[in-house]
């Protein structure tokens, strides 16, 4: 993972809000078993319409997208972080995360910038105002900036740490085998495992 | 200090106390896997290096692209192929249990774990799935995390965590006859909303969830995520220890007994304090069914389709104006004048025994309506096995439905069984999304008593309505 410091680049409003993980890639284009190439899904039912905003210039080159509240509800799917990252976003602003989707986007290098709902507003008329507009987002000061447009966001402290370093969950993990070690160790001997002979 | 249930199976698992700015280091009983979510959490596996840590405390399934007909025959859908067979290659390779298609045991995962008897009470369980939630009316920690965690438990048999917020949701009062736990739980998300469990574990009891079956339970944990929530859970009690008993991965002898000595220390203290606390006079409630397009857009089956004009909060009647597009209806529609040409029952929320049985009983001696498919599909092909033995298979297929094989089906459109565009179904499942069903599809939520008397009658309705 590399690690993630400061990003410039052309911001996308997308004035929904709910936006769930089968609106950002649809089922079918689940199938994949390599980890790249989903930004062929992204938004696939949305792009089918030829005025939707990742269909217009210079929206097209986007990697800033501007998201209204909810933003990565419903299923699990970490391909829905796959086919925003594929497709050339870094950071997604929003008012608000689905608890899954936010998790998901930290480990991979995605940032979600929680910015309060004015700011999303004004944000998104700036960006309506002059498509094109490249929006930084500064993840050691907190901080969005477009124009004369500058707003801090919220990133909990641990999530925003390892972007910066950016770290691998399982070495960090794994830094403490001697206690996964020991507590496995302690565990009642009736949990159940997966192995033990099935009655016929 | 007095605990909730969540926070006592937390504080069980914990192997490491984070230090202020890392999380907890939690440890996983039971790591669920299936085709969609692992294919890419074993390929960071390889890339790094890494073995799987415990493949004892991990099984595999296929469940959501299999077909539920002709499964003898190869899998047409190449990309589906192509899951299922590295699946199959990943469990060869990492020495992981699967019951693949055509398996007595396969099934939707959610569905066997609880049937072998692994899922148990203050354990925790993940699965890259977000209705993992379902193994929480053991009185399990149980959520779904995303494949890059998928391949950390793979890994380690654990997961760096912060603790989760709690919410009581007490159901009191007595149930009517005909409102099921999927009329509950529909219920709980109309009335908190889609993100009002958000970063929560949501406890449900009170009187109406213990007089509920372990099924029923299911059934409602299942869907807190619908919610927003991480997880649903249910203190175990006798009736959660006598379906566990005798499965084949329950304890026996005298782990038996130490095994329940220590569950029944599971429920939460008497004095302990949730973030939140929600009540449902579960005496009010009729049969639920949705009319949009996320769980919470719904409505007790005798009212009309609402009025966008009269709803304050300006996002939400932007949503409901977007859903009756999508969902092509009109405000002031009778619930029960809305025409399907689809009924699906199954799916990890209402694809168990009892399900069937209850359909069952509506469809007997009944026909489908002309003009309206139903399909049953099991959620496991032991509940196949048990439904065929107590003859349902009969009564469905006398009645015009379809008997298939066990699978995710038409829950979601990643399989053969989809809705066209424009279709308009009845289905059991949990997610009434644009496009869940199938590109186009439109989607009413329901229990399976609401499916079966829509399917005879080719509108939404109940069993009352059939008289
Ligand atoms: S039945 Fe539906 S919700 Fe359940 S695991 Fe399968 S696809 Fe997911």
């Amino acid at each position: 993972m590399h690690p993630f410091t400061t990003h410039t680049g052309v911001g996308v409003p997308l004035r929904r809000s709910n936006v769930d993980t089968d609106q950002i890639i649809p089922a079918v284009y689940l199938k994949r078993v390599s980890r790249t190439g989903f930004e062929d899904g992204l938004f696939a039912a949305w792009r089918a319409d030829e005025h939707f905003v990742l269909n217009l210039e210079p929206f097209r080159a986007g990697s800033v997208l501007v998201a209204g509240p909810d933003f990565g509800t419903g299923s699990s799917r970490e391909h829905a972080v796959w086919a925003l990252s594929d497709y050339g976003f870094r950071v997604v602003i929003s008012a608000r995360f689905a608890d899954i989707f936010r998790g998901n986007a930290g480990k991979q290098g995605l940032l979600a910038a929680e910015c309060a709902q004015p700011d999303v507003e004004l944000l998104w008329k700036l960006l309506e105002a002059e498509p094109g507009t490249e929006v930084t987002v500064d993840l050691a000061a907190k901080t969005v900036h477009a124009k004369d447009f500058t707003a801090p966001f919220q990133i909990d402290d641990y999530t925003r740490w390892r972007l910066l370093e950016g770290l691998d969950d399982i070495a960090l993990t794994l830094r403490h085998e001697d206690a996964i070690g020991a507590y496995e160790g302690g565990r009642p001997s009736w949990k159940p495992t997966t192995t033990s002979t099935l009655p016929s | 200090m007095a605990k909730t249930l969540a926070e006592k199976v937390w504080d069980q698992h914990v192997v490491r106390r984070g230090d202020g700015a890392e999380p907890d280091l939690l440890y996983i009983d039971l790591h669920l896997v299936h085709e969609v979510t692992s294919p890419q959490a074993f390929d960071g596996l390889r890339l790094a290096n890494r073995r799987v840590r415990r493949p004892d405390l991990t099984i595999a399934t296929e469940d959501h692209n299999v077909p539920t007909t002709g499964i003898e025959l190869p899998i047409a859908d190449p990309v589906s192929k192509t899951q299922v067979d590295t699946l199959r290659k990943n469990c060869a390779e990492f020495g992981i249990r699967l019951h693949p298609m055509g398996d007595a045991e396969q099934g939707i995962v959610h569905i066997i774990g609880p049937q072998l008897g692994l899922t148990q009470p203050g354990t925790t369980v993940v699965c890259g799935d977000s209705h993992t939630s379902t193994h929480g009316a053991f009185g399990a920690l149980a959520f779904g995390i995303g494949t890059s965690e998928v391949e950390h438990v793979l890994a380690t048999q654990t997961l760096p965590l912060r603790p989760f917020k709690t919410m009581a949701i007490n159901v009191d009062g007595e149930l009517r006859p005909g409102v099921t736990a999927k009329d509950i739980i529909l219920a709980v998300i109309a009335k908190i909303g889609t993100n009002g469990g958000q970063g929560h574990v949501l406890e449900y009891r009170g009187r109406v969830i213990e007089q509920l079956s372990m099924e029923a339970r299911m059934t409602i944990c299942n869907m807190s995520i619908e919610a927003g929530a991480r997880a649903g859970m249910i203190a175990p009690d006798e009736t959660t220890f006598a379906y566990l008993k005798g499965r084949p991965h329950a304890p026996a002898g005298a782990e038996w007994d130490e095994a329940v000595t220590a569950w029944r220390e599971l429920r939460t203290d008497e004095g302990a304090t949730f973030d939140a606390e929600v009540h449902i006079d579960a005496s009010a409630l009729t049969p639920y069914v949705t009319w949009g397009t996320n769980p919470g857009q719904g409505l007790p089956l005798s009212e009309a389709v609402p009025d966008p004009e009269r709803i304050a909060d300006e996002n939400e009647r932007h949503s409901a104006q977007k859903a009756l597009t999508y969902m092509d209806l009109v405000p002031g529609t009778p619930l029960r004048d809305i025409h399907v040409d689809t009924v699906f029952l199954g799916s990890c929320t209402n694809g168990r025994i009892e399900d069937l049985r209850a359909a069952a009983e509506v469809l007997r001696g009944r026909k489908v309506a002309e003009g309206v498919r139903m399909l049953v599909v099991p959620g496991s092909m032991k509940v196949r096995a048990v439904a065929e033995s107590e003859g349902l298979d009969a009564v469905f297929t006398d009645a015009g439905a379809e008997w298939r094989s066990a699978g995710c089906s038409m829950c979601l459109g990643m399989n053969p069984d989809q809705l066209r565009p424009g279709e308009r179904s009845a289905s059991t499942s949990n997610r009434n999304f644009e496009g869940r069903q199938g590109k186009g599809g439109r989607t009413h939520l329901v229990s399976p008593l609401v499916a079966a008397a829509t399917a005879v009658r080719g509108t939404l309705s109940s069993p009352d309505d059939l008289s």
